[in-house]
């Protein structure tokens, strides 16, 4: 009990919040903090044409089909016939909720010509008609478009403004979460000053046209009680209804994968540490007119195809087709991936509608076909349909949006030439994890392509410039000749290494040649050796038989002296006496 | 039609005389206003239409798809059905020479 009511005073600032009353527009949710202010009145004022019909419309259908809250519209424009037809452009089965008692439709008909004031009145018949239509089927929302036709049929504004003052209240009192339109006027939102009596919510729709590309827009004017976006949001109007793109509603507390994937050419995964791009980040390939950038993404598609992961492909300058052929070229083959439903193809000029329109197109594309890699070929065309901040606003924020998804993307971007090569050109380069940039080099009258890595957050990567070509069988990336005249590609580098070769030639000829002067030094000496130990062993052999000779013939001479003493003494020969006889 | 009939003046009674007149009053409840235009349409009828018209009394509160389907916003509400054109003349008919102009009724356009 004690800990309650001590509790209790430091609750109300939770409780006390205003009750939201989630409206089940795409993004309008989100960019109010739940919906609108349940059980109150919220006024949407807006020029023609600025689809405040349709957010009331979707308001109601959205209620019935999502919430299980019948509706009320009530609109004193067009019939409940007209309505549906007009809505049913949008996918909306009025009809159907009708048929079901989830909507009702009333049609007030006011016709000018036919009303005579004839003195005091109130507007009890409206009153009555709607708590008619509220009853009848429950109704938790109500909508009023535009009960500012009153203005016009009834002359004595005095009166109305009484009423409906009295009327908002009642609206209140009924306890029905309420959406009143309001057609802008001069200085004021709304032209019979309707803000005046709505004070809860006010939203404001806007459609501007920039460069013959119109813009539809949405901003809350005013949310009492409530924190809420204060930009103007773009919002759609399209066969799925309303669609408000929140601009900055995506935090930046996104997970991120450390898993790489391969960008489809084997070498360029080696310039990025080995692996490959990160799994979820954004890349951006930027370089001129026919430097290689869809030739890039396409092998990266081709590569995600390959591991089994699903591919869109949001091209801004080509046909699908085109592509195709094109891809063909270089030996991918891209129509077998199409074929087997891993890759959609995205074709739309940037001029077509605006960027919103863009972007919420994409945001639906790639939710609905659950694409895992995407490739935005290329995101410059972009700046033809907005302005410069523009473009970058809705690149940050389809960067968001894919980053959040885990998404990998790729971007493509047109360097026009002459420009310095660092500066993409709707500098979104900061919103970027990796960044190639290819170049053309024009030199010994060719060109050749260049590619190397300006950025890879978080990886290790090559610093070094490559030669990149285009084979029939694909990208390869070469090594570039780095000599004293700085880089050589092409066939400078090939006259190179050709010079280089033949330079290679003349000194492998010069060593060879002096191996062979040593060769042939090392032979003439050991010929010469061999003469001479040939001529030694001549001497040697002559010296031994001198040697020989010598000593038989000194032999001969003793023998021949013992012989003669032998026969002076008459006995044969004794040594010993030989000796005596020899000393004497 | 209407004006031609005006041009004649002084014989209005008997220029008008085959036309009946169908009215329908709206009302929202025993109010004062109601009953005001309750009474005022009374005196004008009985000055103006004795014995040529039909007038039916109709609280929306008791009958509100009528409402709807008369296409009543405002109450009071008189809907002349007939003689055509159909008019509309909201409010509680205080403005007697208004709610004659309205009905074709207009009685001394000349006087004044």
């Amino acid at each position: 009990m004690t800990s309650n009511s001590r509790k209790n005073p430091l609750q109300p600032p939770q409780l006390a919040g205003l009750e939201k009353c989630p409206s089940g527009i795409s993004g309008l949710d989100q960019i109010t903090g739940g919906g609108l202010p349940r059980g109150r009145t919220t006024l949407v004022c807006g020029g023609s044409g600025s689809g405040k019909t349709l957010l009331g419309m979707e308001f109601l259908v959205k209620g019935a089909t999502k919430f299980g809250e019948a509706g009320v519209f009530m609109c004193f424009e067009e019939n409940a016939e007209e309505l549906a037809q007009n809505v049913a452009s949008l996918g909306f089965d009025v009809n159907g909720l009708i048929t079901s008692k989830q909507l009702v439709i009333d049609y007030v008909r006011i016709e000018r010509s036919e009303i005579e004031e004839t003195g005091e009145y109130d507007l009890e018949g409206l009153f009555i008609r709607l708590g008619l239509a509220i009853d009848s089927i429950g109704a938790k929302r109500v909508v009023l478009d535009t009960i500012e036709t009153l203005f016009a049929a009834l002359a004595n504004a005095g009166i109305l403004r009484a009423e409906l003052r009295r009327l908002f209240r009642w609206l209140k009192d009924k306890g029905v979460t309420a959406i009143v339109t309001g057609e802008r006027g001069e200085g004021t939102f709304t032209r019979h000053g309707l803000e005046e009596y709505v004070s809860d919510c006010v939203l404001l729709l806007d459609q501007r046209v920039v460069e013959n590309i119109a813009t539809r827009r949405l901003r809350i004017v005013k949310y009492r009680g409530s924190a809420h976006g204060t930009n103007e949001y773009p919002f759609l109007l399209d066969e799925q209804g309303f669609t408000v793109v929140p601009l900055t509603a995506i935090g930046l507390q996104y997970a991120v994968s450390t898993d790489f994937i391969s960008t489809g050419v084997a070498k360029l995964d080696a310039m990025l540490g080995g692996h490959g791009y990160y799994r979820g980040g954004s890349l951006l390939l930027s370089g001129t007119a026919g430097s290689g950038k869809t030739s890039l993404a396409a092998h990266f598609l081709d590569a995600a195809c390959r591991r089994g992961e699903r591919c869109l492909f949001f091209a801004f300058e080509e046909s699908p087709d085109q592509i195709m052929r094109n891809m063909r070229s270089i030996g991918l083959d891209l129509r077998q991936w199409l074929d087997k439903g891993l890759l959609r193809f995205h074709a739309s000029r940037p001029s077509t509608f605006g960027l919103e329109m863009h972007l919420t197109a994409i945001h639906r594309a790639t939710e609905q076909f659950q694409a895992q890699v995407v490739v935005f070929d290329p995101i410059s065309s972009f700046e033809s349909a907005g302005s410069f901040p523009e473009a970058r606003a809705m690149l940050m924020r389809l960067v968001d949006f894919l980053k959040s998804r885990q998404i990998t993307s790729l971007f493509t971007s047109l360097t026009s030439g002459g420009n310095p090569s660092e500066q993409s050109e709707v500098g979104i380069s900061s919103l970027i994890d990796t960044w190639l940039l290819l170049r053309n080099l024009e030199q010994s009258g060719e060109r050749t392509r260049l590619l190397y890595i300006l950025k890879a957050c978080g990886m290790a990567h090559s610093n070094q410039v490559r030669e990149f070509i285009l084979t029939d069988h694909g990208v390869d990336l070469l090594e570039v000749y780095v000599g004293p005249g700085g880089i050589l590609t092409g066939s400078a580098k090939a006259e190179q290494d050709r010079l280089d070769s033949a330079a290679n030639l003349i000194r492998r000829r010069d060593a060879e040649r002096k191996r062979l002067v040593i060769e042939h030094k090392q032979k003439a000496l050991e010929a010469k050796i061999a003469e001479l130990k040939a001529e030694f062993e001549l001497e040697r052999r002559e010296m031994e038989e001198t040697i020989a000779e010598t000593e038989s013939s000194a032999q001969s001479l003793i023998a021949g002296r013992i012989e003669a003493g032998q026969r002076r003494e008459g006995t044969t020969a004794a040594p010993d006496k030989i000796r005596k006889g020899g000393r004497k | 039609m209407s004006k031609k009939s005006k041009e004649p003046t002084s014989n209005i009674p008997e220029a008008v005389a085959p036309e009946h007149f169908v009215l329908r009053l709206y009302v929202s409840g025993a109010t004062p206003r109601s009953a005001a235009a309750i009474a005022n349409l009374r005196e004008i009828c009985e000055t103006h239409l004795m014995g040529r018209f039909d007038l039916q009394v109709i609280d929306i509160y008791q009958q509100p798809e009528l409402a709807r389907d008369q296409q009543i916003i405002a109450a009071p509400t008189l809907i002349k059905q007939l003689p055509l054109p159909l008019r509309r003349l909201v409010g509680d008919l205080s403005k007697e020479e208004r709610v004659l102009v309205s009905l074709d009724l207009s009685p001394k356009p000349l006087t004044h």
